[in-house]
């Protein structure tokens, strides 16, 4: 687990609830349309009037691959001794697909479909300092918090 | 079909690597080969459109070229600069602004991945901080998904790169000209699980130009014509899934590149089915499998029996990149469409030497796609 003293790696991504961290999206109020990271406007009708949604935990692998070069610095902020990982898109259901890295890079763990948890991962923050980001890892069976 | 606008001419300055010659010199060395083909001279052009990504406004090339006051556009959109400077072009000649025009788009990149900057991106800097910048990524998660949908083999993805690098080999103006196999392809070094190294394109140097005549004129000049009867270029809709996305919809869209394949087929009175030569984006293996469907010139899944029985290969019914693509061509982004019209055009002439399809080819098609899901679709013919 990362300390919780470490911030974010940027505001209004996600937020930690007693449950468990959540990822901030947002909603349309016109047509219900989800999209993370929050925006103000509705890529499907166009409409100005979104709520600030937290998307659901845990979804289905609905792809992935494994990143296995160290991406270009900048942008990337990672070690430098670097550690393949894993990235896919997990479809929380009825909401939206979301982007994100994965806890292992291991293919033989992974394939499509399979229930997906959200978690939380350090992370290099633009200046160096100590931070966190959010990941999805393989979830294990439903547990009473989860099932709530 | 409509005649309204021919091809006179092209230029392409090899693709690779070329040290000391910038972007806006192999410009201006694609524009003169191209008017030189087409017997003009610079100045008898009356309109330019064209542009690069890296390298440059295409539009102080004119220095290079001689400075004759002609309207020039500079264009800079992407992997659909070619495609967006002939769109312009085209537009401008059907709306009969100019008789004779030319279009050019050069790269230079420096050597690796691209490298985004998620800001320029409309994305948070978060994106880029923890290592999801990259096009590599999506590439590899959207032929991941569409190999366990549609049945497609690791060994279908090693036989497009190799039958890129083996038509390469037939083109003096290839960057990569040795013939890879397919084994070599599957063995060389996991890049992003399933696309190996040599699955993937890289970005280069490189420039090619055309010169677009109205129809009519074309008739009376001395070239052997091709026309391009339709050029169309598409953003993405909601819910296709595209390029640098940190969510897309749960509700599957439409993709650019089938939107703009549909209303260029669809313009000019051409289906897919009538297909003889075809050049596909091919960032990547798997991408150019994938667009064959995008594009109606194969259904979804078809592709792994068509690849396995040569049909893609130069001869065999439905020749894809026959140039070695952007596998074998590298990926300046500015030049990429527009080397593709021209490839289709010297197939179209019987120019295209070792690397000729058979049979006399009469009708081409091409297709660009780039981020942040844009695409542009020709189809050309006799």
């Amino acid at each position: 687990m990362v300390e919780a003293a470490e911030r974010p790696i940027a505001e209004g991504l996600f937020v930690e609830t007693t449950e468990g961290p959540r990822l901030i999206g947002s909603r349309c109020r016109d047509c219900g349309t989800v999209t993370f990271p929050k925006q103000n406007s509705c890529a499907y009708c166009a409409g100005a009037d979104s709520e600030e949604h937290l998307l659901a935990p845990r979804g289905e692998l609905w792809t992935w691959t494994v990143q296995r070069f160290r991406p270009k610095t900048p942008p990337y902020n990672g070690p430098e001794e670097f550690e393949p990982f894993g990235v896919g898109y997990v479809e929380l259901p009825g909401e939206c697909r979301v982007e994100s890295i994965l806890t292992t890079a291991d293919p033989e763990e992974l394939r499509i479909g399979m229930e997906m948890e959200l978690t939380l991962i350090p992370a290099t923050g633009p200046n160096g300092e100590a931070a966190r980001t959010f990941a999805f890892a393989p979830a294990g069976p439903p547990t009473e918090r989860n099932e709530r | 079909m409509s005649e309204d606008v021919a091809i006179v001419g092209t230029g392409l300055h090899p693709f690779g690597r070329h040290p000391g010659v910038s972007g806006l010199e192999m410009a201006a060395i694609a524009a003169r080969e191209a008017c030189v083909d087409a017997g003009v001279k610079w100045e008898d052009i009356e309109f330019s459109a064209g542009g690069s990504e890296a390298a440059g406004n295409a539009d102080t090339s004119v220095s290079l070229l001689g400075l004759t006051g002609i309207p020039f556009i500079n264009v800079s959109n992407g992997c659909a600069t070619g495609g967006s400077a002939l769109t312009t072009a085209h537009a401008m000649i059907v709306a009969e602004s100019a008789d004779l025009a030319l279009v050019v788009g050069f790269d230079k990149h420096p050597h690796g991945a691209f490298n985004l900057l998620p800001e320029e991106w409309g994305i948070g800097s978060w994106y880029g901080e923890t290592g999801l910048m990259l096009t590599t990524q999506f590439f590899a998660m959207k032929i991941q998904r569409y190999m366990q949908l549609y049945g497609i083999s690791d060994a279908t993805l090693a036989k497009v790169a190799s039958k890129a690098f083996s038509n390469g080999a037939r083109n003096e103006k290839a960057w990569r000209r040795q013939p890879i196999s397919a084994e070599e392809v599957a063995g060389s070094r996991m890049i992003s699980d399933p696309l190996t190294q040599f699955m993937f394109c890289s970005p280069g140097e490189g420039a090619a130009a055309l010169v677009l005549a109205k129809g009519e004129k074309a008739s009376s000049m001395p070239v052997d014509p091709v026309y391009l009867r339709s050029v169309a270029f598409r953003t993405r809709k909601f819910g296709s899934f595209e390029v640098l996305s940190p969510s897309i919809p749960v509700e599957d869209g439409v993709p650019p590149t089938t939107e703009a394949a549909r209303a260029a087929f669809e313009e000019a009175g051409i289906g897919p089915e009538d297909i003889d030569v075809a050049q596909l984006q091919d960032t990547e293996s798997g991408a150019e499998i994938m667009h064959m469907a995008e594009t109606g010139l194969c259904a979804d899944g078809e592709q792994e029996q068509l690849i396995a029985e040569g049909a893609t290969e130069i001869d065999g019914r439905l020749p894809v990149n026959t140039d070695g693509g952007c596998l074998a061509n590298g990926e300046p982004i500015g030049a990429s469409g527009l080397r593709q019209v021209v490839e289709v055009v010297e197939q179209l002439r019987g120019r295209a030497g070792d690397r000729q399809v058979p049979n006399d080819p009469k009708v081409g098609f091409t297709h660009v796609y780039g981020a942040p899901g844009v695409s542009a679709c020709t189809v050309i013919s006799r």
